[in-house]
């Protein structure tokens, strides 16, 4: 057992890695800074469900540092972060209530990181004028968060039979 | 993992974009005639102008990065950036108190300020 959850760790972690990847190769079609599609968080939502929190955690951090050290800065690091962490706390704790699907899960956890970019935002840039983009991510958080959650369930429903094996 | 959306998740989803009309609309009615042009590099106030002087302005941003801010007929934008995504000059055109273009590469924050209590008695002197 493991061996294997060593083994799936690994997976995981390197699918979050090149979704990372493929997600910065594609470019803002919106000029809002922090607007994404969140694909990284498929595999945090996925790891969440098919092992548990401290999995979840574990693998947006590694993620997160190893895309930081082989693409990023300080300032993408202090972002990604925060937002990562912000959105896997959320939907840890949403996942609890075990009132939601993961489509509610993931829409949840979508705003939650875009509301950790703003502030990191407004820390880093020292003012508070980003907030007039508060709406806006938050609104495209909810619908990225829905796709990602839609998405999420189809693929549990075929990884969790393999994975369970 | 019978059914893939279930009422909970219908009422959150609800529930959120209730929140984001709240939040925007609360932006939108606390809005303010904009009065000055703040430009800023790294936190720090580099420059600033009145929004109804027609100005153009070249920004040193952090790091030897460069971009124009254009200020033309009581609207601000940036006409040109150094950074590769030129998202900034994407971000459209501001003219209302508390609206920004940020360009994180640079750290270049475009402000529009006035109105603000903090400042009323500046402006009031001033004009």
């Amino acid at each position: 057992m493991r061996t294997k959850k060593i083994s799936l760790y690994g997976v995981f972690i390197a699918l979050a890695f090149i979704l990372s990847y493929i997600e910065m190769q594609i470019p803002a079609f919106v000029a809002i800074p922090g607007m994404k599609l969140g694909l990284t968080n498929l595999v945090v939502l996925m790891v969440l469900y098919l092992f548990d929190d401290k999995s979840a955690m574990f693998i947006n951090i590694v993620r997160i540092i190893i895309v930081a050290i082989l693409f990023g800065n300080a300032m993408s690091f202090a972002f990604s972060i925060v937002g990562g962490m912000l959105s896997t706390i959320m939907m840890i704790f949403l996942k609890r209530t075990k009132k939601f699907s993961t489509i509610g899960v993931s829409a949840a956890g979508g705003i939650t990181h875009n509301i950790g970019q703003i502030i990191t935002a407004m820390i880093v840039l020292g003012t508070k004028a980003i907030a007039w983009y508060l709406p806006v991510l938050w609104v495209t958080g909810i619908f990225s968060g829905v796709v990602i959650g839609l998405i999420g369930a189809l693929v549990y429903d075929k990884l969790s039979v393999i994975i369970r094996q | 993992m019978k059914k893939i959306i279930n009422k909970n998740d219908l009422i959150l989803i609800g529930v959120l974009l209730v929140g984001a009309i709240l939040i925007a609309g609360a932006l939108f009615m606390t809005r303010k005639q904009g009065k000055t042009v703040v430009v800023s590099v790294d936190s720090k106030e580099v420059a600033s102008f009145p929004l109804d002087k027609d100005v153009e302005y070249e920004i040193k941003g952090y790091e030897g990065g460069r971009n124009v801010l254009v200020i033309k007929d009581g609207i601000a934008y940036m006409s040109d950036a150094s950074c590769p995504d030129h998202l900034c000059m994407h971000m459209g055109q501001i003219k209302d108190a508390g609206q920004s273009i940020i360009c994180l590469p640079n750290r270049v924050v475009i402000e529009i300020k006035g109105g603000k209590p903090d400042q009323e008695e500046y402006d009031t002197l001033s004009s």
